[in-house]
């Protein structure tokens, strides 16, 4: 590693060739501000255009102000951060941006949460000049099931357009027109809702200001909880627990499992159950499907559709049938947790408390946008009326508990209801890349193989690598696994199935980084990937604690079967708990 | 930018096609697969950005986006007589903007706008390099120097 020396407000430091001069001088703890700058280290993503010139700095020599985010150091550069001009030229480029940005923070959903708001305190502007004669620009604003774009407040920091392009390459955003008019937008102004967008999600994740927000169900849901007629039962998928306390100033990784149950609770939800029971379900019926078609492809048959695909992820369901819509046979039919809870609670459960279906509301708390969409797809409805009747994010339900007046750190802990409430350590590694598919292994094993695992963590299948691959041994034979985390890494591994040259048996994929813990309804990780790794490791912790930890040893699942559903894979399982995938590629029309 | 619905003819995205194949489908080539396929259709309507984008396997939102970026791209069909006013520094100090007017009122046509009878579309454009004879107009291939708002009729007759 060849280093060079520099020299940062009288400091000197060595820093490896290359390092840019706000790296570097994070290492030394000198905290230059950045607006349209991210970076996701564990993940390889960062959002560097040198945009918002906030970051400028001093380099001794340079005539100009340089953008710390892009300028690398050169050998014994002096670069001062704080000059007089350089404390100008910043608070004027923070007054043209807020020039052109509404001034309503008082009702913006992002406020509290917002880089741009956090900048402009920091950087102490209390006034803007020349506000009075200063025009606006303005757009339409857009809704669509999952998320909202109100470009007024978009800085142009284009951390959204990296993410849709090059970390998912969805491609559903691009930057558009120019001046005055320039936005980030779909093809031709169009809604999201047109556009190839999954609902991933990722664009919410990393938006700076109050520009792109989720679709809020949270007063849609406080109506029915105090609707009489109604039976309100909630499902909160497992992500929620690993992230929800950051909301309260809880430190990343705290699970507060216990204490949602209970904040849930208060809220006046009817029945408090789990999502993670659903996965276990999701377990039984993909595991089972996954071992028939591994036996067809033991067998020599050419349709045996190996390898399978994880269908869990409504943003990478999304993903396949906008983008590989001739490979829509290959994903698993198994309908995601979230679906295969609402089904479930709107037949069984409500046979059990001998109630209509439609005298019952399915809530789910998720770590997800593209839940929203999901939940209103009309496959997923009974006469019109849907299985999951809202979806809610986890940001969303921090909200909620605030209105409610609920001291969430200190709330004791309480248990999931019963039967829906409980689960295995299995359902709960959902959340994490890598996690349905080692669930999915510890059952699988057991089953075709006859035989009781010596292990259950599979840590080969564990980490952040966008792709990732291991060999199970089978009992002699060995399954190839593949793993992909973000659409981009996903797109790979498909190519290769189509092109038929996928080694692999089984394959999951979830669409954001890092998995559901880095859901685009999490709370927000303002570009501190250590948050999502911290995430990640209290799921593990949970499932370890967990005293059942395969979901065929769930007993509530074994019950479920017994008294309901019969066999995994029987035809009235297929008829409530697997679907079926839609041709959405966009078709260039001819004219006869 | 509003854009017209257009149906294409195999011929059309047989043109395209052959255009996208003469840059190898190069991503990295868009701009003069556009300038070509502006060359030949006159203007870039949304259907021809979307068989553009999945030939070079690039998005129909980045293409739009170069498309609105340049202003040289059009997604509304020019007249058969083009007409654009120098806007340049030169050209607007010696009243091009009053010139744009003239044309502007006489038509009643906007910038990037075409008349309904498809004979005239209005742009403005950044020096053509003739800064000498300020205000400079553009008619197809024409050239028109030292224009004023009263010649605007004029200029306009010669294509009646």
């Amino acid at each position: 590693m060849e280093t060079i020396k520099i020299t940062i407000d009288n400091k000197q430091v060595e820093v490896e060739k290359g390092t840019t001069i706000l790296s570097a001088a994070r290492k030394m703890g000198i905290d230059i501000p950045t607006l349209c700058h991210m970076r996701l280290d564990d993940l390889n993503i960062e959002n560097k255009p040198g945009g918002c010139r906030i970051c400028v700095v001093e380099v001794q020599g340079r005539r100009n102000l340089s953008p710390a985010c892009i300028t690398k150091c050169d050998d014994g550069t002096v670069i001062r951060t704080h000059t007089p001009r350089v404390m100008n030229a910043r608070r004027t480029v923070m007054e043209f941006i807020l020039s052109d940005h509404p001034k309503d923070c008082l009702i913006c959903p992002k406020s509290g949460s917002c880089e741009l708001q956090d900048m402009a305190n920091r950087l102490g502007i209390r006034e803007i000049p020349g506000q009075e004669i200063a025009a606006m620009s303005t757009y339409r604003k857009d809704t669509s099931p999952s998320i909202i774009r109100d470009l007024d407040k978009c800085i142009m920091c284009r951390r959204c357009e990296m993410m849709c392009n090059d970390v998912q390459t969805v491609g559903a955003l691009s930057a558009v027109n120019r001046g005055f008019m320039a936005a980030v937008a779909p093809a031709f102004e169009q809604n999201l809702e047109h556009s190839p967008c999954t609902y991933c999600g990722q664009c919410v994740a990393v938006c700076p200001t109050g520009a792109l927000t989720e679709v809020d169900h949270t007063r849609d849901v406080l109506r029915a909880i105090v609707d009489p007629a109604k039976v309100v039962v909630v499902q909160t998928a497992p992500a929620v627990r690993a992230a929800l306390g950051e909301e309260f100033g809880l430190k990343p990784g705290t699970l507060v499992t216990g204490k949602l149950v209970s904040a849930l609770k208060e809220l006046g939800f009817d029945y408090v159950f789990d999502t993670d029971f659903a996965a276990d379900l999701t377990i039984m019926e993909e595991g089972t499907e996954l071992l028939n078609r591994l036996g067809k492809f033991l067998k020599g048959d050419e349709n045996s559709n190996i390898p399978i695909l994880t269908s869990c992820c409504p943003g990478w369901v999304n993903f396949f049938e906008h983008n590989f819509p001739e490979l829509k046979d290959v994903p698993s039919t198994a309908k995601s947790p979230q679906q295969m809870f609402g089904a479930i609670a709107k037949s069984y459960f409500a046979d059990k408390i001998k109630i209509n279906r439609k005298d019952m509301v399915v809530v789910s708390i998720m770590p997800c946008l593209a839940k929203k969409w999901e939940a209103q797809r009309p496959e997923f409805s009974v006469d019109g009326n849907p299985d999951v009747d809202f979806s809610i994010s986890t940001r969303e339900l921090a909200h909620f508990i605030r209105q409610a007046n609920i001291d969430f750190v200190n709330l004791p802990d309480s248990d999931f209801d019963r039967p829906l409430g409980e689960s295995t350590g299995a359902g709960v590694i959902f959340g994490n890349t890598g996690g349905v598919i080692e669930a999915a292994v510890r059952t699988a094993y057991e089953l075709f193989t006859g035989k009781k695992l010596s292990r259950l963590d599979f840590t080969e299948l564990r980490g952040m690598e966008g792709v990732r691959q291991a060999t199970i041994d089978f009992d002699g034979f060995p399954l190839n696994i593949g793993i992909a985390h973000g659409l981009g890494n996903a797109r790979k591994l498909l190519e290769d199935v189509k092109a038929g040259r996928s080694k692999f048996h089984a394959i999951e994929v979830m669409a954001c980084p890092g998995g559901c813990i880095g859901g685009g309804g999490q709370p927000l990780h303002h570009g501190d990937s250590s948050i999502l790794k911290s995430r990640a490791r209290a799921l593990y912790e949970e499932d370890k604690n967990k005293p059942i930890r395969v979901s065929h040893e769930n007993p509530y699942i074994i019950q479920l079967y017994k008294e309901f559903l019969g066999e995994p894979n029987s035809e009235k399982a297929h008829h409530l708990l697997h679907t079926h995938y839609f041709d959405r590629k966009a078709k260039i029309v001819v004219k006869p | 930018m509003s854009s017209i619905k257009i149906e294409l003819r195999q011929q059309d995205i047989d043109k395209i096609t052959e255009i996208c194949d003469s840059f190898n489908n190069e991503p990295l080539e868009l701009i003069n697969v556009l300038h070509k396929t502006q060359e030949h259709f006159g203007y870039l309507p949304a259907e021809i950005q979307e068989v553009i984008a999945s030939r070079l396997n690039v998005s129909t939102a980045q293409v739009y986006g170069v498309v609105t970026f340049y202003s040289f791209f059009t997604m509304t069909p020019k007249g058969k007589h083009p007409i654009s006013i120098c806007m340049g520094t030169a050209c607007y100090v010696r009243g091009a903007e009053k010139v744009l007017d003239e044309f502007k009122k006489e038509l009643s046509l906007q910038v990037g706008q075409t008349t309904a009878d498809g004979k005239f579309s209005l742009s403005s454009l950044r020096c053509v390099g003739a800064c000498g004879l300020a205000p400079v107009v553009l008619v197809g291939e024409k050239t028109y120097g030292r224009v004023a708002p009263d010649d605007v009729k004029a200029i306009l007759k010669e294509y009646a």
